[in-house]
């Protein structure tokens, strides 16, 4: 699966994680306003693996909006910001393969100065870091739903790292899963590509729209909620669609949780 | 939104039949045969066991034969003069045309058959040959549909993938008074009957060049219908115009990209035709003529100096969700999709085509199929640096203050929190709005926008985080 990725994202995962090491959250900032429950979900998961979870509240965001915009001075000004705040942090955490997909492939392209990257290389997406640093292969959830799994192009591609959320998700109990045709396709969101090019952008969408229709699946998962936020944004607008949920991939693995814990 | 189109000249279906990058406007059939044939080639690579292996090969070869240019083209055009072919060399189209244009008047030539090539697209060699009262056909059958029907290829490879066959065959009824018919065999029958006509008239044959071979002195065409074969064999002058990037150090190289091109192309293992062109045949004539056209200022930006590994497969072209919605022309020029959003800029000018690198979601698709291994999305985000940078028409003082006020207001915690508030208050609102101006409209046109939730995780963080903490 990493194969055909034109280079695979290097992450800094050598020395290996020691029982007992903090993780730093990095929370984007649409997920910390819009979406807090996947910032629940994800500290959540952390904690039940024995990772103590800290959160440093200075931080704001990885600057890619502006980046993928061009506006890459602007965009180094969030970095550095962002980098001065993660700095004494050896794990980082971010349940989004986007943001994590800026932090570790694109710091580099906007910043080459060294400290920046090898910040960046210190970030991990969380079912990634779940997976390949902690080893974990079956959270224990049960989500007694009929559910697909969107994989977002960044985590896919840039970061070489499809496996990881399919193979947690696929661990869930009482799901039942309905495999997304043209899995591989973008959605159609593309960050600020999404007004730019808006038709273009929203007939991209509407394509996914009809395979999570074709699917047979009642809730859409991902990892990236940036897609979320463009799929279900669609979905809602249509009365034959509005009855699919969107929900992040922590929300899932965590989903039956309360009942044992 | 897309202001300049760039416009090849005498070419207003442009215009007509476009909308742009923004809106999807390619015809149905287009999107669809694209992503077959995206679908099937790439059954056809995964099958390779080592075709990651040839990808990196590949990309090796054509890093070291752009690096050194310099000395390849030098030794491409001493071993083929050698054997009697007339090497010349062009800075740009305009001189490229003279050349062809002097040529033709030497041998006295009245028609030229045409073998598909992209290069003469960009020198719009059909025009230039017709205004000297020179007729000009295509003779690749997609090449000669388009041609027929007035238009510019949608496709790299594929020229005519946004027609049906019905297209097609009312195309031949209309031009050619034939009986109409839908049958792919009959189809084809009609092409090849009017075609052989041609070639056995024609004065002069132009062909592009897919690959030149510096220690030997060869340029190798390959093809699948035997049309390039009669085009350059055929006729008492054949004139071969040939990319600067063409160049593969040796012979020895070339079996990898016979092996990966017409793979990732069109699903084929290899073309049904491969011509080694070491020099003229006796009694003939053979004209190399070496075109920049824009390609040095490839080089010059080391950041995308690999968009010139590129061997036109056109399989980033059909895996490219963008291309298949908004269709070829909409690209502006000859290259369309990914590979025309990232060489485009350089031989035409930001100023002309500034906005292609933004017509991408840097989904990554392209660069999961190039089979030279082109880093496309990185290639992409550069261009758009460098567009809203240098005079474009992406280049705005308006976004940029805006993403200036943007980036104060996410270097620090408290004007963070500030902004933020602002935002969830402006979505609520924006409920109750008549109209959604700007982006956002752009974004509500199709798309509901988020729900606001109760308190940001950071509120609840502070409550909670006691549990967590180390
Ligand atoms: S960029 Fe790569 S995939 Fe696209 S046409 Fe060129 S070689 Fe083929």
């Amino acid at each position: 699966m990493n194969q055909s990725a034109i280079s695979v994202a290097p992450r800094q995962d050598d020395p290996p994680y020691r029982p007992g090491e903090p993780a730093a959250l990095f929370i984007p900032c649409y997920i910390d306003q819009f979406y807090p429950s996947i910032a629940r979900a994800t500290a959540r998961l952390l904690k039940r693996y024995g990772v103590p979870v800290v959160y440093p509240t200075a931080q704001t965001c990885c600057g890619q909006p502006a980046f993928n915009s061009g506006y890459w001075e602007e965009s180094r000004r969030v970095i550095r910001h962002f980098c001065d705040v993660f700095e004494p942090h050896r794990w980082i955490v971010c349940p989004s393969g986007s943001c994590t997909a800026m932090c570790r492939v694109f710091f580099e392209q906007a910043d080459p100065d060294p400290r920046i990257v090898g910040i960046g290389r210190r970030v991990f997406e969380l079912t990634e870091f779940l997976h390949d640093i902690l080893g974990v292969t079956d959270t224990g959830a049960t989500f007694p739903h009929k559910a697909t799994l969107h994989i977002g192009c960044h985590g896919r591609r840039e970061l070489g790292m499809a496996g990881p959320p399919q193979k947690l998700f696929e661990s869930v109990r009482g799901m039942t899963y309905c495999p997304l045709p043209d899995m591989e396709e973008c959605c159609g969101f593309g960050g600020t590509f999404s007004v730019k090019m808006p038709g273009t952008s929203l007939a991209m969408g509407e394509t996914k729209v009809q395979n999570i229709v074709r699917s047979g699946a009642d809730v859409v998962v991902s990892n990236d909620v940036s897609c979320l936020m463009h799929i279900g944004g669609i979905l809602r607008r249509k009365p034959e669609t509005k009855h699919i949920r969107t929900m992040h991939i922590a929300e899932v693995l965590v989903a039956g949780w309360e009942e044992r814990e | 939104m897309y202001t300049q189109p760039i416009h090849l000249d005498g070419a207003e279906f442009l215009t007509e039949k476009t909308k742009g990058l923004a809106e999807p406007a390619a015809p149905g059939s287009l999107g669809v045969n694209a992503e077959r044939s995206s679908k099937s080639n790439r059954a056809v690579t995964d099958s390779v066991p080592y075709f990651q292996d040839w990808r990196e090969a590949a990309h090796q070869v054509k890093r070291y034969a752009i690096a050194n240019l310099d000395k390849l083209l030098v030794e491409f055009e001493r071993n083929i003069s050698a054997r009697g072919a007339v090497v010349l060399w062009a800075k740009d189209a305009a001189e490229a045309n003279e050349h062809v244009l002097r040529i033709a008047r030497e041998h006295n030539v009245k028609s030229v058959v045409k073998a598909k090539s992209m290069v003469t697209e960009e020198m719009e060699l059909n025009r230039v040959l017709e205004t000297a009262g020179i007729r000009a056909v295509e003779t690749d059958l997609g090449e000669y549909i388009v041609q027929l029907a007035g238009q510019r290829p949608v496709h790299i490879v594929t020229p005519a993938i946004h027609m049906s066959a019905a297209d097609v065959g009312r195309l031949f009824a209309e031009k050619l008074g034939e009986p109409m018919t839908e049958e792919h065999t009959k189809l084809a029958d009609i092409a090849r009957r009017h075609l052989r006509e041609e070639y056995l008239q024609a004065d002069m044959g132009v062909s592009g060049c897919n690959f030149a071979v510096a220690r030997t002195g060869t340029a190798v065409v390959i093809e699948n219908e035997g049309n390039a074969g009669l085009s350059t064999a055929t006729p008492p002058v054949h004139v071969a115009v040939v990319g600067i990037e063409k160049m593969l150090p040796r012979l020895e190289d070339l079996p990898l990209f016979l092996n990966l091109l017409p793979r990732s192309g069109t699903g084929q293992k290899l073309t049904s035709y491969t011509h080694l062109i070491h020099g003229p045949a006796p009694g003939r004539k053979l004209y190399v003529i070496i075109i920049d056209n824009g390609r040095s200022n490839v080089l010059c930006d080391p950041a995308a100096r690999a968009a010139l590994y590129c061997i036109r497969c056109g399989a980033c072209i059909n895996n490219c969700p963008v291309y298949r919605h908004v269709g070829g022309w909409a690209y502006g020029w000859v290259y369309p999709g990914p590979i025309g959003s990232i060489l485009t800029p350089h031989l035409l000018g930001m100023k002309q085509a500034g906005e292609l690198p933004f017509a991408s979601s840097l989904c990554g698709a392209c660069s999961e199929v190039c089979p030279v291994k082109i880093d496309i999305p990185h290639q992409l985000v550069h261009l758009r640096h460098r567009a809203v940078n240098e005079p474009s028409p992406m280049r705005s003082w308006t976004e940029r203050l805006t993403w200036s006020v943007w980036a104060w207001m996410m270097a620090g915690p408290m004007r963070y929190r500030l902004t933020m508030t602002g935002l969830r208050i402006g979505v609520r609102l924006s409920r109750f709005l008549p109209w959604h101006p700007g982006k956002l409209g752009a974004w509500t046109r199709g798309r509901e926008l988020p729900e606001v939730p109760g308190p940001d995780f950071r509120h609840w963080w502070k409550r909670n985080k006691n549990k967590y903490e180390p």
